[in-house]
C-alpha cells in the first residue's frame, strides 16, 4: 500500500512517485494491446453479431463503470446515473441532426453539456445522504426523461430521435461504415476505461475511498467532501454520457428508454452481478447481462421470470458480484496454500 | 402547456369540484400504497422496491373473486387477504435473508421480484388489458356538488382510505401491538432481548404493508385498467409520496400523497404532458429544501 506509505518521509513518498509512474506505463501497454486485440477481432471472426455486441457492451460498459465510480468507490448510489447516458445519445443526436457540426465537435459540445448539467444537479444531489441522495437522482433523471416525452418539437416525444443521425466522414474516419464505427466505439471504450482506471488508482480516488469508509474522518482531516464528491460525481456523468454517444451511433437515433430510469436500475444491476469492488467487475457484469439478455429473449417470452431468478441467485445465493467472488475465493485459495 | 385551462378551472365552481375529487382518489391510493411503504422502512430500514407489485396483485386478486362470486365485498377482501399471505412470504422466505446485508443487495432482490411477479401475472392472466367493471351497487347516478360530477363509488374510496389512515394512526399509537412496534423500529436488539419475536413483527409489519398495498389495487381495480406492470408507476409515485412526506412517517405519507395527487389532477389541465415532470419538480424542491422530507426526521 504506497499510499499509506506516504507520510513516511519524502523517501517513501518518491518510491510511490516512480511505483505511480511504472503502474501507469503497464497500464498504457494493457490498454493499447487490448485495444489492438478487439480491433483484430473482426479479421479472426466476420460476424457482424459479434461486432454488434461489442459495440452495446462498450456503450453500457463505459456507462456501468462510470456508475461504479460513484456506487463501489465513493458510496453514493445514484438510481438517476442514466439521465447522463441519456443526455449524451440525445445531446450528440440533436446536434448532428440539427447543425450539421463535424463528429468530433458534436461529441466535444455533447461532453460540455453534460458537463455544465453535472454540475448544477450534482451541486444539488452530493449534499443528501444515502436514500436521499438516490431518490433525488431518481427524480432529476424522471424530470429530465419527462422533459424528452414533453419537448415533442425538439425531441420527437415518445417516438424518438429518428430519421437517422448524419456522419459525415472525419479524419479519414466513416462511422456509417460498421468497421469503422466499430474501432472507433473500441477505441472510445479503451481511453475512457483507461482514463477512469487512472482515476481510481489517484490519490483521489483514495480520497474516494475515504469518503464512502468515513466521510466524517475525511472532513475531519481536511478533505472538502462535498467538492469531491461533486468531481467525482460529473467525470462519471462524462464517461455515461460517451456511452450514450456510442448508443446513438449504433441504432442511429435517440429514445426516451435511454433516458428512463431502468437504464440506471440495469446500471445498478450490471455492477452487482459483476461485483464492484474491483475495477473491472462491472464490465465483466455488462458481458454476462447482454449475453443473458440475449440468450433469454430468445429461448422465452417470460424473460422477466428467468431473469429474476438469476438476479436471485445473485443476490441471496452469492450475496455479492461475479468479480468479487472470484477474487475473495482466489484469495483464501492463496492464504490456504501459504499456511 | 395551457395555463388557460387551468385558470379556467380554478375560476369555475364545477371543475373544481371535480377535480378536487380527482385529485383526492388518486391521493387517497397513493396514500395506501406509500403508508405501507413508510412503514416497512420504519421498522423494517427496506426500502421495498416489489411493493408495486402488491397493489398490482391486489387488483387481480380482487377482479378474478368479483367474477367468481360477484360480490364486491369479498373482492376487497381476497384483494387485501391476499397480498398480506404474499407479504407474509415474500419477507420470511427472502428479503429476511439480506437484513444487514449491502442496501444494494435488497434492492436486486426487490428488482428480481418486480420482474417475476410482473410474469407471473402475465402468465396466470395474460399479457392484455383487463377490467373489473363497476359494482352493480355503485351503478348508480352520481351525485353533482357545486354543479361538480361526483361518482359515489369515489366517496366509498375516499372513506375507505380514511378509515385505513385513522385505524393505523390510532394502532401504532396507541395499543400495545403498535408500541412493541415502534420499539421494534427504535430498536430491535432491545426488543428481541424482552423475549418479543422480532421475525414475527417484521413478518407481520410486512404483511400490513402487502395488505394495505393490495386494498388499495382492489379499491383501484373498478375505476382503472389492470395490466402487469401496473403496479411501477404507482410504485414510482407512492415513492415520491413517501420520500416528500419523510420516510417512515405515516403523517408525512397522507400530506404527501394529498399534494401529489392534487398535482397530478389540476397539473394534467395545465401541463397535460408535463404532469409527471411537475411531480419529479415538486420533490426535488422540497428535497433540496428540506433534505428528510417534510415530516422526516434525521436519521442517523
Amino acid at each position: 500500500m504506497t499510499e499509506l506509505q506516504a507520510d513516511q518521509g519524502a523517501q517513501a513518498l518518491e518510491v510511490a512517485h516512480v511505483q505511480a509512474k511504472t503502474r501507469r506505463n503497464r497500464d498504457v501497454l494493457i490498454a493499447l494491446a487490448v485495444f489492438v486485440i478487439l480491433a483484430l477481432l473482426p479479421m479472426l471472426f466476420s460476424s457482424k453479431f459479434l461486432l454488434d455486441f461489442v459495440i452495446r457492451c462498450a456503450a453500457y460498459g463505459l456507462f456501468a463503470t462510470s456508475l461504479n465510480l460513484l456506487v463501489g468507490y465513493t458510496g453514493l448510489t445514484s438510481f438517476g446515473h442514466g439521465m447522463f447516458f441519456g443526455l449524451g445519445a440525445y445531446g450528440f443526436g440533436l446536434m448532428m441532426q440539427k447543425t450539421g457540426v463535424s463528429v468530433p465537435v458534436a461529441f466535444v459540445a455533447t461532453l460540455a453539456i453534460t458537463f455544465v448539467t453535472a454540475l448544477i444537479i450534482g451541486a444539488i444531489c452530493v449534499r443528501l445522504k444515502e436514500i436521499y441522495f438516490a431518490f433525488v437522482t431518481l427524480a432529476f433523471q424522471m424530470l429530465i426523461h419527462s422533459t424528452i416525452l414533453s419537448w415533442v418539437s425538439l425531441t420527437g416525444g415518445d417516438q424518438g430521435l429518428r430519421g437517422g443521425i448524419p456522419r459525415p466522414p472525419f479524419w479519414g474516419i466513416d462511422l456509417s461504415n460498421h468497421l469503422h464505427l466499430y474501432v472507433t466505439s473500441c477505441a472510445l471504450l479503451v481511453i475512457g476505461l483507461f482514463l477512469m482506471h487512472q482515476i481510481a488508482q489517484s490519490p483521489f480516488g483514495y480520497t474516494l475511498r475515504m469518503i464512502r469508509d468515513n466521510a466524517t474522518r475525511a472532513s475531519f482531516i481536511g478533505i472538502d467532501v462535498w467538492r469531491a464528491k461533486l468531481t467525482i460525481f460529473v467525470l462519471a456523468a462524462l464517461f455515461a454520457s460517451t456511452g450514450g454517444v456510442i448508443m446513438a451511433l449504433f441504432v442511429s437515433g435517440a429514445y426516451p428508454e435511454f433516458a428512463y430510469w431502468t437504464i440506471s436500475g440495469e446500471g445498478i444491476f450490471i455492477n452487482m452481478l459483476g461485483g464492484v469492488t474491483t475495477f473491472l467487475g462491472p464490465m465483466v457484469g455488462t458481458v454476462l447481462l447482454l449475453i443473458l439478455n440475449d440468450t433469454v429473449t430468445r429461448l422465452t417470452e417470460y424473460h422477466g421470470l428467468v431473469l429474476g431468478i438469476v438476479i436471485l441467485f445473485f443476490a441471496i445465493g452469492l450475496r455479492k458480484g461475479l468479480m468479487d467472488f472470484v477474487v475473495e475465493w482466489y484469495a483464501q485459495r492463496r492464504d490456504g496454500r501459504g499456511k | 402547456m395551457d395555463i388557460d385551462a387551468l385558470t379556467g378551472c380554478l375560476a369555475s365552481s364545477a371543475c373544481l369540484v371535480t377535480q378536487t375529487t380527482s385529485g383526492f382518489i388518486i391521493g387517497m391510493l397513493l396514500f395506501l400504497v406509500a403508508v405501507g411503504l413508510t412503514l416497512i422502512f420504519g421498522v423494517l430500514k427496506v426500502v421495498n422496491f416489489s411493493h408495486g407489485a402488491f397493489y398490482m396483485f391486489g387488483a387481480y386478486f380482487a377482479m378474478t373473486a368479483y367474477q367468481l362470486t360477484g360480490s364486491f365485498a369479498l373482492a376487497m377482501l381476497c384483494g387485501a387477504a391476499g397480498t398480506a399471505i404474499l407479504g407474509l412470504i415474500f419477507e420470511r422466505g427472502f428479503m429476511s435473508r439480506v437484513y444487514g446485508a449491502d442496501v444494494l443487495m435488497q434492492v436486486l432482490v426487490c428488482y428480481a421480484f418486480v420482474l417475476i411477479f410482473d410474469d407471473v401475472v402475465r402468465m396466470i392472466w395474460g399479457p392484455e388489458f383487463k377490467s373489473m367493471g363497476m359494482p352493480v351497487a355503485f351503478q348508480v347516478a352520481p351525485l353533482f356538488i357545486a354543479g361538480g360530477v361526483v361518482p359515489p363509488y369515489y366517496l366509498l374510496l375516499i372513506s375507505v382510505a380514511l378509515a385505513a389512515a385513522a385505524v393505523l394512526g390510532l394502532g401504532l399509537a396507541r395499543t400495545r401491538i403498535g408500541k412493541v412496534i415502534r420499539a421494534a423500529a427504535h430498536n430491535p436488539g432491545m426488543v428481541s432481548a424482552l423475549g418479543i419475536n422480532t421475525g414475527l413483527i417484521y413478518g407481520g409489519v410486512f404483511a400490513l404493508g402487502g395488505m394495505l398495498a393490495g386494498l388499495a389495487g382492489a379499491l383501484a381495480a373498478p375505476v382503472r385498467s389492470l395490466t402487469p406492470g401496473m403496479g411501477f408507476s404507482v410504485l414510482i409515485e407512492s415513492f415520491i409520496v413517501t420520500v416528500i412526506g419523510g420516510m417512515g412517517s405515516i403523517l408525512g405519507a397522507l400530506i404527501g400523497a394529498l399534494l401529489i395527487g392534487m398535482i397530478r389532477s389540476f397539473g394534467s389541465l395545465g401541463f397535460p404532458l408535463f404532469t409527471e415532470g411537475l411531480m419529479y419538480l415538486f420533490m426535488v424542491i422540497v428535497l433540496v429544501s428540506r433534505p428528510t422530507g417534510l415530516f422526516g426526521k434525521e436519521v442517523a
